[in-house]
């Protein structure tokens, strides 16, 4: 097996779904970071049969994760601190996400005004939909 | 953080009719009835203030409406009618526009064809935004005026059981009605249209979480003598799937004279207008038929909601 060593400081990203792990590459911004990062794809996991993780070497507080619970809220964050996993943090999904989903809708102001930012609401935490704030259409974008 | 207009009041907008909590709008409707009985009191209230009709699209009544409404407080009116007269035609963002309008008017009405436009535009804005339609999202001066419509001939707005008919589905004015309505729990909804024009699915769903009492139903006379209040709306021709359809159902989603007579003495027929021939002519004569009434009162809550936002009560 493919073996990728213990980070000292930063935070793993684990039980992400398998094929998602470039998603989350993009989605938290980590191309335009210049620490270290291991992307795992397809690692086994008795819980998901293959899964992806990322470790990443920096410090978690620069990242914004929101956008973490809306790819998928079985992905655990582990923190670690002198090689130890300092805090495991719990994913809640964010009541707010501006420009990570875009509003498809035709009829959406949006959709002629460039400049505006893609600001979507949690409409139904239980069903975990998201709307435009704007047009209050549902999200159709799959992350 | 409530943001302060430029008049030093706090800035409020008004996007849907939910923006409003069921006391605001008793107030609000309480204050369109003082208006409404004593016109020359508020005659002069708006003395030296100016509204903006900002219309990217027209909409003839309106904004004629809102004009009115601010003429009749004493206030001036300024604005555009069509996006062709406006710098939106040069390519001007919703943003731009109202801040530069936010330095001439003192409060706003803006139509755009584009959902959530006016949000947009209260976002950047100095003074009250007023959503006066955008696309087929909202609408809500309409809904506040069939809501004071019913409030001042019925009295109140709770313990009726609401006729519903024709296009239910793209109807946002329906919808719109229904969401505001739905505060009010006494009530119970009655749906009358052809299959293909239902309430659409989200619509249904709420309801039954609430659990509203409410049916669907596709003729009219079987339930016309159970009414409290009918709102009717128009049913197009291109909204059917085939010919053969609309030819069968027309007539189902017309009111006439024949069909008013199953309704109760007291129930009220209303129309968002305009009419095309859903309501025959025959009806307008009858006392419960409304729907002309009905404009007199949005002149009224366009005075208040005005008045109300402009922090001058
Ligand atoms: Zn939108």
């Amino acid at each position: 097996m493919l073996n990728v060593g213990k980070i000292e400081e930063g935070f793993v990203l684990d039980h992400i779904p398998a094929g998602k792990g470039m998603s989350v590459f993009y989605h938290l911004g980590l191309d335009h970071m210049d620490c270290m990062v291991a992307i795992i794809k397809n690692a086994r996991s008795g819980r998901l049969g293959r899964k992806d993780i990322i470790k990443v070497e920096c410090d978690i507080d620069l990242l914004n994760l929101d956008v973490l619970a809306v790819i998928d809220h079985t992905i655990t964050v582990n923190v670690v601190k002198d090689g130890e996993i300092l805090e495991k943090r719990t994913l809640v999904l964010p009541k707010e996400l501006k420009g990570v989903m875009h509003c498809k809708n035709p009829r959406c102001i949006t959709s002629i005004e460039q400049e505006l930012p893609h600001i979507f609401y949690l409409a139904d935490p239980e069903k975990e939909i998201y709307r435009c704030k704007y047009c209050d259409e549902k999200n159709s974008e799959k992350m | 953080m409530e943001k302060i207009g430029k008049n030093g009041k706090p800035l409020r907008h008004l996007m849907t009719p939910l923006d409003m909590s069921v006391e605001e709008l008793e107030e609000l409707f309480d204050l369109a009835e003082k208006i409404k009985n004593d016109p020359d009191g508020y005659a002069h209230i708006c003395d030296r203030k100016k509204l903006a009709t900002c219309f990217y699209e027209p909409s003839t009544r309106t904004r004629l409406s809102f004009e009115t409404a601010m003429l009749d407080l004493g206030g001036k009116v300024i604005g555009f009618s069509d996006a062709s007269s406006s710098s939106a035609s040069k390519g001007e963002s919703v943003s731009d526009t109202i801040r530069v309008i936010s330095c001439f008017a003192d409060i706003c009405a803006m139509r755009h064809p584009k959902e959530g436009a006016p949000m947009v535009a209260a976002g950047r804005s100095t003074i009250p935004v007023i959503n006066a339609g955008d696309g087929g999202h909202q609408h809500p001066t309409q809904t506040l005026t069939d809501m004071l419509t019913i409030r001042s001939l019925k009295g109140s707005l709770d313990g009726f059981t609401i006729g519903l008919c024709g296009d239910l589905k793209f109807g946002r004015t329906v919808h719109s009605l229904v969401n505001a309505m739905l505060r009010y729990p006494a009530n119970k909804y009655v749906f009358i249209s052809p299959e293909e024009l239902k309430i659409p699915s989200y619509l249904r769903a709420k309801l039954i979480e609430m659990k509203v009492d409410f049916k669907e139903v596709e003729r009219l006379e079987d339930v016309l003598p159970s009414l409290d209040l009918l709102y009717m709306t128009r049913v197009q021709r291109e909204r059917f799937f085939n010919e053969e359809d609309y030819v069968r159902l027309k007539d189902f989603y017309v009111l006439n004279k024949k069909k008013l007579e199953l309704a109760p003495k007291d129930m009220l027929v209303l129309h968002p207008l305009p009419r095309v021939n859903e309501i025959s002519v025959e009806v307008d004569d009858d006392p419960r038929a409304v729907y002309f009434k009905q404009v007199q009162y949005g002149v009224y809550v366009r005075q208040a909601l005005i008045v109300t936002l402009l922090g001058l009560v």
